[in-house]
């Protein structure tokens, strides 16, 4: 029990309160030199436990001591190089499918649409539209302000020639009534009104047509409305004459929802591209679709 | 009121009265001195090809088109729009159309509005047009961008008129501010320092005017010799102008020349790359600038004195909002600049260490994330890498957080960054 001893008397004196009659009958007990050895070790230990905690709480806070800075460093020149990065398009890229999707493959669902896949002409068109203000999008208004003709033609031509799969079908969820009224309008469109049907320019399988006009199936139905909404107010322009602007104002509200709904709705097989550009005039003159 | 009391009253009003008139006089006085008679004369005769070449060199060096031109709209017809604390000014048709342009103006009545800020019709200028920084422009280059802007095509586009608060849409007040802050100069050579750095001293301090970004201002707007290169928010508060006096900032003191070239020439360089209101600089701009030229910038810049550096070491952040903010990195940001922010070179910036992602202002960060952006097409980068505008995916409190934890890794040490100030940096 002699070490007991030891703990306890060097404890106390940590305590540092104690009855002297106490204190000096148990010194009379125990050699100077292990009491002195106790007490060593019995610090050093109170020290290790007090270290310990410390690293604990810091550890908890997430404070982990910063790294020195590499000295006079103003960049990552002087920094290791992470893996290559490909010097593709692909790559190029990147900053596109946060919105567009992997590869520009948006799907039908939320707001923003499918780029793959589209004619070149329309992918420029538009692109070179969101340059001039003519299609208002903060974010797609900014990223491409600063860019060369030469660079957006091959941004186009990159899109353009992705051929990927389209999302599947999914319910429509219009009254037939409403059904009636957007597959007359996409095929036949309503010549009483002037508004020529969607197929005659857009493609017999609405798939687009070269050079300039854009497939529309599986675009997502907000989109499609928010677009013909922003020809009616005149925040969307495309080059006169206006095809677009002239259809949207000849439509009614409840018929735009009808056919972006539709639309929406539809898919279409893989490796089907944008039909060969017509040799007959289009119905209605169009700016942008004949360029 | 007895008579001695009147004639007190009277001796006080004629005293306010002819203290008022003094004031006014010397505002009055202060504005037009040193200014020589204009010719409102136009020259019968055409300029010479050679001033015209001059012209458009000169044009992009002062980077005109980047105010004078709406996005889509005709080159210097105007109508875009310099956003300021005291409303919006736009800018004014430049074409040589006569009604609606500057077709009537001549050498000597432009000379007046790039020297001493006056318009053809005695108006005073907003100092939105730099005029302040062209007031160092010598006459010859002022006639030879006359000359070139007389040789374009014509459009015929009104101006839009400014839409300013109260007083500041008045002359009055303009003349104020001009007899306190505008005093038309001469650039005058330094004999002790090369012709390259006197060439580029002139063209950073008049035609480019760098200072207009690149300088404080105080709360009426002006800039001052004592603020001159110290970094400052745009006039629309949206990015911030580093400073070219502090290595800390965006100043080159320590950058070999050659960087300077090529950041200005290309966009990018080993050290930096150009995002914001620079990358139009760029586009628009010094792409286009001869490389003796943009050497002698890059000796001007490189020997601005450098100001004391203020900024400390930032506190570390709490480890709870650091953990989200590299949840947030590992998954939108590592995989173009790196796990340990070290980036690719000439592609994607490099965030350790990057003095753009330690600026005192968070304003540019929170502007790159939310944007995103490429780098501007230039004949050296031609077909440049971008980043995602983040904005659309991620909330005010993600950008903080991830904001923060690229502040405070890798070695940087910089301020942590709220929701409210990703909210307020619109």
């Amino acid at each position: 029990m002699g070490a007991l001893r030891y703990i306890r008397m060097v404890l106390w004196s940590f305590f540092g309160i104690r009855r002297r009659s106490a204190a000096i009958e148990e010194q009379a007990k125990v050699k100077p030199l292990g009491l002195a050895a106790v007490a060593v070790a019995l610090v050093a230990l109170f020290c290790l436990t007090l270290w310990g905690l410390a690293k604990l709480a810091i550890g908890s806070l997430g404070m982990t001591p910063a790294r020195e800075a590499p000295a006079g460093a103003t960049s990552g020149a002087q920094a290791k190089p992470t893996a290559s990065v490909e010097n593709t398009m692909a790559q190029r890229m990147q900053a596109c499918v946060v919105c567009h999707g992997k590869e520009g493959r948006a799907t039908n669902a939320g707001y923003f649409p499918r780029i793959a896949g589209k004619p070149q002409g329309y992918l420029y068109n538009q692109l070179k539209s969101f340059q001039a203000g003519q299609r208002s999008n903060q974010a797609m208004n900014h990223l491409i302000q600063h860019m060369s003709d030469d660079y957006l033609h091959e941004i186009a031509k990159y899109f353009a020639e992705l051929d990927l799969p389209y999302p599947p079908a999914h319910p429509h969820g219009l009254t037939p009534a409403q059904q009636r009224v957007a597959e007359t309008l996409i095929t036949k469109g309503m010549p009483e009104r002037q508004i020529p049907a969607c197929i005659s320019c857009h493609g017999e399988n609405m798939a687009g047509r070269l050079p300039a006009m854009p497939g529309l199936l599986t675009l997502p139905a907000d989109y499609l409305i928010g677009q013909l909404g922003a020809w009616r107010t005149g925040q969307r322009k495309a080059s006169a004459p206006d095809c677009m602007a002239e259809v949207a104002n000849r439509l009614f509200p409840e018929e735009i929802g009808a056919v972006a709904r539709w639309l929406s709705s539809q898919t279409l097989p893989t490796g089907i591209k944008p039909a060969a550009a017509s040799t007959q005039p289009l119905p209605i003159r169009c700016g942008s679709g004949e360029q | 009121m007895t008579a001695t009391h009147q004639r007190r009253v009277v001796r006080w009003l004629l005293g306010t009265a002819v203290t008022v008139v003094i004031l006014g006089a010397l505002v009055v006085w202060v504005n037009v001195r040193g200014e020589t008679p204009v010719e409102p004369v136009v020259a019968a005769t055409a300029a010479s090809p050679q001033a015209i070449e001059r012209g458009a060199y000169l044009v992009r060096a002062g980077n005109c088109v980047g105010c004078h031109t709406t996005p889509g709209g005709a080159r210097f017809a105007g109508g875009r729009g310099v956003e300021t604390p005291f409303g919006t000014v736009y800018a004014p048709n430049i074409t040589p159309d006569s009604r609606t342009g500057i077709g009537n103006w001549s050498s000597s009545e432009f000379w007046r509005a790039m020297h001493h800020g006056r318009s053809k019709d005695g108006r005073l200028l907003y100092p939105a047009f730099p005029y302040p920084s062209f007031t160092y422009v010598t006459r010859e280059d002022s006639d030879a961008l006359h000359a070139y802007l007389t040789s374009r095509k014509p459009v015929e586009q009104a101006n839009r008129p400014h839409a300013l608060h109260f007083p500041y849409s008045t002359q009055a007040a303009l003349a104020v501010w001009r007899a306190l802050y505008f005093r038309p100069a001469t650039f005058t050579a330094e004999p002790a320092q090369t012709a390259e750095w006197n060439r580029g001293k002139y063209l950073v301090q008049g035609l480019g005017h760098c200072a207009a970004c690149h300088s404080g201002r105080n709360v009426l707007g002006a800039t001052s010799l004592n603020a001159q290169f110290a970094g400052g928010l745009m006039p629309d508060a949206t990015w911030y102008a580093p400073s070219l006096a502090t290595p800390k900032e965006a100043g080159v003191q320590h950058w070999s020349r050659s960087e300077v070239i090529s950041l200005l020439k290309t966009g990018v360089c080993a050290l930096a790359s150009v995002s914001g209101p620079m990358a139009e600089v760029v586009y628009t701009s010094t792409q286009y600038l001869r490389e003796g030229d943009l050497d002698a910038m890059a000796q001007y810049l490189a020997s601005i004195p450098t100001r004391k550096d203020e900024s400390r070491d930032a506190k570390r952040t709490d480890g709870d909002t650091l953990a989200r903010g590299r949840k947030v990195f590992d998954q939108y940001c590592a995989s173009c600049h790196g796990d340990d922010g070290q980036g690719v070179a000439h592609i994607y910036p490099a965030l350790a260490g990057n003095r753009a992602v330690t600026l005192a202002s968070h304003n540019n960060l929170v502007q790159i994330i939310r944007k995103g952006g490429f780098a501007p097409t230039t004949l050296g980068n031609e077909r440049p890498f971008g980043m995602p505008p983040f904005g659309q995916l991620l909330s005010d409190d993600e950008i903080a957080a991830v904001t923060t934890y690229i502040r405070q890794s890798w070695g940087n040490s910089a301020a942590p960054v709220s929701s409210l100030d990703v909210l307020r940096a619109r």
